[in-house]
């Protein structure tokens, strides 16, 4: 059977490459990078390389890169670090109501101890509106947080904009930029960004490792203790072969970074368009600015949780929400967020394309998709054609 | 048969065993879903999970459910400790360790002062060992929390962990009692029940698993507060997309140790003899740290050369291809005298001039020749060059 992954929003499959690279740091070259020896003194040299290769990318310098445990971790490393640094300054943070959970939780936990949180809503494409975020900021805000694209809707927002107002009111951003680094280009020479999170797996590296990116001058506290890893704000022995994965995977992600995008993007504008094609089916998050990967749509008088089992039987792997978020049954805060009612939610279905898709690969999931739908709509009380 | 080099430094890492490099690679190749996804690929995952989980609590003798994993020792010692006091916050704010712990265990524990606790440090007796009838002394009523680590990661005492538990619960029976098994997990036999052990930490590094994943043993029951949020994973306990190929390999790994567990112990005992007894009766100068011989885990053990720097001995014989450390790795580049040693009353010299000894299971009788005949001429010439009186 043919089996073809559109969940690559959920995790990436590793790139060889990547796998390679990571060989030699779990088989010869296995030291601590804190050792003193040659052993340790390698590992400190690929530790040291790998960092340089994520700075690079990202237009960053090394001194600002932090290696954490992935993007869960990065986010509440930055909201966290932010928080208990500065809450003598001010106990005010916004962010946006379309988060993900690493985020929400982190905020609406801090909720809880004292703190005072705003959550701007979004429009119905998904986008916060920087006026309003400018209008919220007061003097005791120490903190925004805005993502860079959605993991459900794939809407990207007006970072620089963004940016650019939290600087001139000397205010910390943060950006949770883990579905976009590595699919869209990004400049942090040219971006008001102060701190981002990334995650490789997201990006064809392993799983497990991520990225906190601090710029100088800006103060955060751990969350753990311990040795002085990772300049004292990320304790633990380094997990060095995916640190080495991560740097080669962001390294691969920049290579003609333009054209894969706009490839991805022939791909996905085929599939959303043959997916309107259905009846009362209505696109969820922006039509153009968009994760290049990013398909959601709703289909209307069908369950997303019984059309996603369907499309699995067929080999076709998709999502019906966020993948943290579907194993419960509440609809997803994001939909909730642009307006959609309980229904057309839970209709939902979200399709997030790769490189190793092909245009087969996507006409072979519409046919299923139209197959599955009309025999699940036959089943349905409510659905009249 | 030519030595190529001799690693004992293993208790800062250890090598990875090849199967558990293939089975990384396959998981990373094959069985890359996300074990959220509700997809085939998901189940692949979650299924990876599953039976590691199992593999764990099996080796351990616990329910599945009590295990959640982690980045690795430092963050499963921080969320036992720094999430039962802060979640149990109202019960009390005493909370009581030892002097020679991890700095991941005493980091948070200053943390925790910072934070309004009050905590005790138990100095060790002379062998590196806890008393533990100080321990009980310690107690108050206002106790939540005692953290002691099984194996020391410098010189390899060996604390009385049941005894401690069962003297710590007879007094208060409602404290709770975390252990950093990191240098011990694999090595000894650990049963959480048996011993009265309510939080077990350890990292799959330390015994030829995969770097960035440990595991926190959580007795059922036991409350604590995350120290990171979101997404629901581990119990609400540990966010983020599962390191998958990580677990599979520290499972993996764990199975393999345990495996000759009894016969590893022996081989690593015996190489451990043959090394102290020809350090020793070369250099009777030399002063073994801590725990006697026979007290201290067969597979790490401290020696001082007084008058003679750690540093140096330890760059001559990366010479010989001949690896080891001055103390725990984490303190080594930062250059501080061990607080482990000082906490056994060493002076100066002793402790700059010590030396950690750190065996595998795969060290060899070969190895353990060629490295005792390398020191032994290494110490002989430093100590010759600085004119020590032997
Ligand atoms: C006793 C002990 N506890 C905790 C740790 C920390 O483990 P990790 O380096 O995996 O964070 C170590 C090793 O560094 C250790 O030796
Ligand atoms: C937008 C966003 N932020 C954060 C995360 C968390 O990343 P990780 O699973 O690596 O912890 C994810 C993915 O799960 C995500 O999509």
């Amino acid at each position: 059977m043919k089996r073809i992954y559109l969940d690559h929003g959920a995790t990436t499959p590793m790139k060889e490459d990547v796998l390679e690279a990571m060989l030699p740091y779990l088989k010869e070259i296995h030291g601590n990078p804190s050792s003193v020896h040659s052993f340790g003194r390698e590992a400190r040299k690929a530790l040291d390389e790998a960092r340089e290769k994520v700075a690079t990318a990202l237009g960053a310098s090394p001194e600002e890169i932090i290696f954490t445990s992935g993007g869960s971790e990065s986010d509440n490393l930055a909201i966290q670090g932010v928080s208990n640094a500065l809450y003598t300054k001010g106990k005010h943070i916004i962010t946006s109501s379309i988060e993900h959970h690493a985020v929400m939780d982190t905020v609406n936990y801090l909720g809880q101890i004292c703190f005072d949180i705003t959550f701007l809503p979004v429009d119905e494409f998904g986008m916060v509106n920087p006026d309003e975020l400018a209008s919220e900021i007061r003097d005791d805000t120490i903190l925004v947080s805005i993502m860079t694209a959605n993991n459900e809707i794939g809407t990207i927002q007006p970072i620089e904009e963004i940016g650019n107002i939290c600087r001139e009111k000397g205010v910390y951003f943060h950006t949770d930029a883990v579905q976009a680094i590595g699919h869209m280009p990004f400049n942090l020479k040219e971006q008001p960004v102060d701190m981002l999170s990334l995650s490789a797996h997201k990006f064809y590296g392993p799983k497990g490792i991520g990225v906190l990116y601090k710029r100088k001058g800006i103060k955060i506290r751990q969350i753990f203790f311990g040795g002085s890893q990772e300049i004292k704000l990320r304790p633990g022995t380094e997990n060095l072969p995916g640190i080495v994965g991560l740097g080669r995977a962001i390294e691969l992600a920049a290579e003609d970074i333009e054209e894969k995008r706009e490839g991805l993007i022939l791909l996905r504008d085929r599939l959303i368009s043959k997916l309107l094609e259905i009846d009362s089916v209505k696109l969820n998050g922006h039509p153009v600015k968009r994760l290049p990967g990013n398909v959601n749509v709703s289909i209307l008088y069908v369950e997303g949780e019984s059309l996603l089992l369907g499309l699995d039987i067929k080999g076709v792997a998709v999502s019906s929400g966020s993948a943290c978020t579907s194993g419960s049954l509440d609809p997803s805060h994001v939909l909730m967020a642009i307006g959609l009612d309980h229904q057309t939610a839970h209709g939902s279905l979200r399709l997030t394309l790769g490189r190793d898709n092909t245009i087969e690969d996507i006409d072979y999931t519409v046919d299923v998709v139209k197959e599955i739908v009309e025999k699940l709509r036959k089943m349905s009380p409510v659905y009249k054609k | 048969m030519r030595i190529k080099e001799v690693y004992i430094d293993n208790s800062a890492t250890t090598r990875p065993y090849p199967e558990v490099i293939s089975e990384m690679s396959r998981v990373m190749d094959e069985e890359y879903g996300n074990p959220s996804s509700l997809h085939r690929r998901g189940s692949e995952g979650e299924r990876i999970l599953n039976t590691s989980r199992q593999v764990l609590a099996d080796i351990l003798g616990v329910k599945n459910n009590e295990v959640i994993f982690t980045s690795g020792g430092t963050e499963s010692n921080n969320l036992a400790i720094l999430g039962i006091a802060r979640r149990n916050r109202r019960r009390g704010n005493h909370l009581v360790t030892t002097a020679i712990e991890h700095s991941s265990v005493l980091q948070a524990f200053n943390q925790l002062e910072k934070e309004g606790f009050e905590v005790t440090y138990l100095v060790p007796e002379k062998n590196g060992v806890i008393d533990p009838q100080k321990a009980v002394e310690a107690l108050t009523s206002r106790t939540i929390l005692v953290s002691i680590m099984h194996v020391n990661n410098e010189i390899g005492s060996i604390q009385p962990i049941s005894r401690i538990s069962k003297m710590l619960k007879a007094k208060n029976p409602a404290v709770i009692f975390h252990v950093d098994a990191v240098q011990s997990f694999t090595k000894f036999s650990l049963s959480p029940q048996q011993q009265g052990i309510d939080l077990l930490s350890m990292s799959a590094h330390k015994f030829h698993g995969p770097k960035g994943v440990g595991t926190l043993y959580i007795k059922d029951g036991i409350h604590l507060e995350p120290l990171n949020w979101g997404g629901g994973h581990e119990k609400g306990l540990r966010p983020g997309t599962e390191n998958t190929p990580g677990i599979a390999g520290m499972a993996l790994a764990a199975k393999i140790s345990t495996a000759d567990r009894r016969e590893n112990m022996e081989k690593m005992n015996s190489l451990k003899e043959k090394l102290i007894s020809s350090i020793l009766t070369e250099h009777p100068w030399a002063q073994l740290n801590g725990p006697l011989e026979e007290e201290g885990a067969p597979h790490i053990f401290n020696i001082s050369f007084p008058g003679l720097k750690g540093e140096i001995i330890l760059h001559a014989l990366e010479e010989y291809f001949i690896y080891v450390s001055t103390g725990s790795s984490c303190h080594s580049s930062a250059k501080e005298p061990s607080h482990v040693l000082r906490a056994l009353g060493l002076n100066e010299e002793a402790t700059e001039g010590a030396i950690r000894f750190s065996l595998s299971h795969l060290n060899t009788e070969e190895e353990m020749d060629y490295a005792a005949s390398k020191i032994n001429s290494v110490i002989a010439e430093l100590a010759n060059f600085h004119k020590i009186t032997t």
